[in-house]
């Protein structure tokens, strides 16, 4: 079993369960699996079920959880038993991930810089960035964006001074000691390195998000010519 | 074709109950804000499933009728007309093919919510027709209504209210409605002055006692920055001892965090699914559509309750929408 798992309410129609305190790989795989397990098993009443760092949430509608005089009480009692039965062994692991990324040029406007910054040549960028495995900790912040874990702290960059007002799609940027993909036309404070030919966010697809918690990602150069090539093809 | 946007007002989008199932992926809720009002309107309407309705925010559009059409306005009194004759909220509205409806200046309440028999016909994108405008999701081509927009309703399923149609039939008037209304509370509603239930946070004890003390017994006002987003709060400072290092977590409708300037954020439909900042308390989901109907410069005061309360409120609640459909439904034949 995992951890012992601390239950909290999170307004009156939301549950937080905690299961540690810290940014750990192997601790938000092992919620994120846990999550996927809870929303396959459709407990009435919870309406979403959204793993974080070290907690799972669990989003319900308090007239349909259960008899009894208190639905908090009542869902607790069901999760708690729920997770009892789980075993760390036996817990689904997440996907790999390829992300094709074109680095550097028009895609990645400030590549030259941030190697510049690092006293690193754009090759030795590209090759740092290109043979870590980043692990999925949770999705937010927008549709389909993936808090990313592991990116080699030679390459944590500050993040621009002025935010852009648009960072196109599938943009690869590094922001602190993080490392993501814009899933979507938005602004952004990141530095930009290169971009995927990739969607991460169809609204209309099933499962409309690329990444999902629990997924490992490794990024692979390709070049300009590649780039157009699969864009076209998931055009 | 049904409902012609002459002037799309100030901030008109279609909300249902909101977007659930897809948090995990990043996806906001999105909904309507106050989904009291929401809930009122399309019972009003005849709609037996959680339909759009419009969520008309301040300044409210110009919307022209292709067709007779049955609907409901509830929530805010933007002043409502048709043909420029006053429209009464509460009720079910017969509109006649051609009348215009119009709203004018904010007596009470922030938004007003518009419900048509038979819904509006958008897609329904993963599992709700709500708009979530940042990311071009849901309701009308994923946005807010422009003029020139068209908005088709779903069939006129039932024979709902037939001597409204009747009355419509037989004078010369723009719309009928009948002598009874739903009692929607408006004049709760619209106060400038709010009382609003709390619920102590996940970080509430992380607070020193003068915090939670000021963030109960101060009186904050509506910042003019506040959105769909959420409410921004100004009025006394909610400040930490030191920096609270806190794990980015999901949060939630009604969420009250603290960002570092210690002037509270109230998250509202439209919130990210997760959030970094200490979260002091949450909203009693009873009382959120009372902050949904605060304008900017509206006050608002904060009384703490306990868990077990929030929860028979709005046990409360469910039950006293059963009791308003009920007395709905005895009507529809009439």
């Amino acid at each position: 079993m995992l951890s012992k798992p601390h239950f909290f309410p999170m307004g009156d129609q939301a549950l937080i369960v905690e299961f540690g305190d810290r940014v750990d790989p192997a601790l938000s795989a092992q919620i994120a699996a846990v999550a996927q397990l809870l929303r396959e098993s459709r407990p009435i009443g919870v309406l979403d079920i959204v793993p974080a760092y070290s907690t799972l949430a669990l989003h319900y509608d308090p007239a349909a959880v259960g008899a009894g005089a208190s639905p908090y009480e009542a869902l607790v009692e069901t999760v708690g038993t729920w997770l009892k039965t789980l075993s760390v062994e036996t817990l689904p692991a997440g996907h790999l991930i390829e992300i094709p990324v074109c680095y550097g040029g028009t895609f990645g406007e400030d590549l030259q810089a941030l190697a510049q910054s690092h006293n690193l040549s754009v090759e030795e960028v590209i090759a740092i960035h290109s043979a870590a495995s980043y692990h999925v900790h949770m999705l937010g912040f927008v549709p389909g964006f993936a808090y990313l874990g592991g990116l080699d702290e030679r390459l944590a960059t500050p993040r621009r001074a002025t935010p852009r007002p648009h960072v196109p799609a599938g943009s690869v940027a590094i922001g602190g000691a993080q490392t993501g993909v814009y899933p979507l036309d938005t602004p952004g404070g990141w530095q930009i390195i290169g971009r995927t030919p990739l969607r991460l966010f169809k609204s209309d697809a099933v499962p409309p998000s690329l990444l999902n918690a629990g997924d490992t990602v490794r990024f692979v150069p390709i070049s300009a010519q590649e780039f157009e090539a699969q864009s076209k093809a998931t055009a | 074709m049904s409902i012609t946007v002459l002037k799309p007002g100030m901030l008109s989008t279609l909300q249902d109950g909101g977007r659930y199932g897809y948090q995990h992926l990043g996806v906001p809720v999105s909904g309507a804000m106050d989904m009291f009002s929401h809930r009122i309107a399309n019972i009003l309407a005849d709609n037996k499933t959680d339909e759009a309705t419009l969520e008309i925010t301040l300044r409210g559009p110009r919307l022209r009728f292709e067709r007779d059409a049955l609907v409901a306005l509830c929530g805010a009194d933007l002043t409502p007309t048709i043909d420029g004759v006053p429209a009464p909220e509460g009720k079910a509205v017969r509109v006649r093919a051609g009348a215009v409806l119009a709203f004018g200046d904010s007596v009470a309440g922030c938004r007003a919510y518009l419900a048509i028999h038979g819904g509006f016909d958008v897609p329904v994108v993963m599992g709700s027709r709500s708009t979530y405008d940042s990311a071009r999701i849901g309701g009308l081509d994923g946005r807010a209504l422009r003029r020139g927009d068209v908005l088709s309703s779903g069939s006129e399923k039932s024979s709902a209210y037939p001597g409204l149609a009747r009355t419509l039939a037989s004078s010369t008037r723009s719309f009928a409605a009948p002598k009874w209304a739903v009692n929607q509370h408006i004049e709760k509603l619209g106060r400038s002055l709010q009382i609003v239930r709390i619920l102590a946070g996940r970080h509430w004890d992380a607070f020193p006692a003068a915090a939670r003390d000021a963030l109960t017994a101060g009186e904050y006002r509506i910042a003019t920055d506040s959105n769909r987003m959420g409410s921004r709060l100004e009025g006394p400072g909610i400040v930490a001892d030191g920096p609270l290092e806190i794990l980015s977590e999901t949060v939630t409708f009604g969420t009250i965090q603290i960002p570092p300037s210690g002037q509270p954020i109230v998250l509202m439909a439209d919130r990210q699914t997760v959030g970094g900042y200490p979260k002091i308390a949450e909203v009693a989901t009873v009382d959120l559509h009372l902050v949904a109907q605060l304008r900017p410069g509206d006050r608002l005061r904060f009384e703490l309750v306990s868990l077990a309360q929030a929860q028979a409120l709005w046990l409360k609640r469910e039950q006293e929408i059963i009791t308003i459909r009920e007395a709905v439904e005895k009507h529809l034949a009439e």
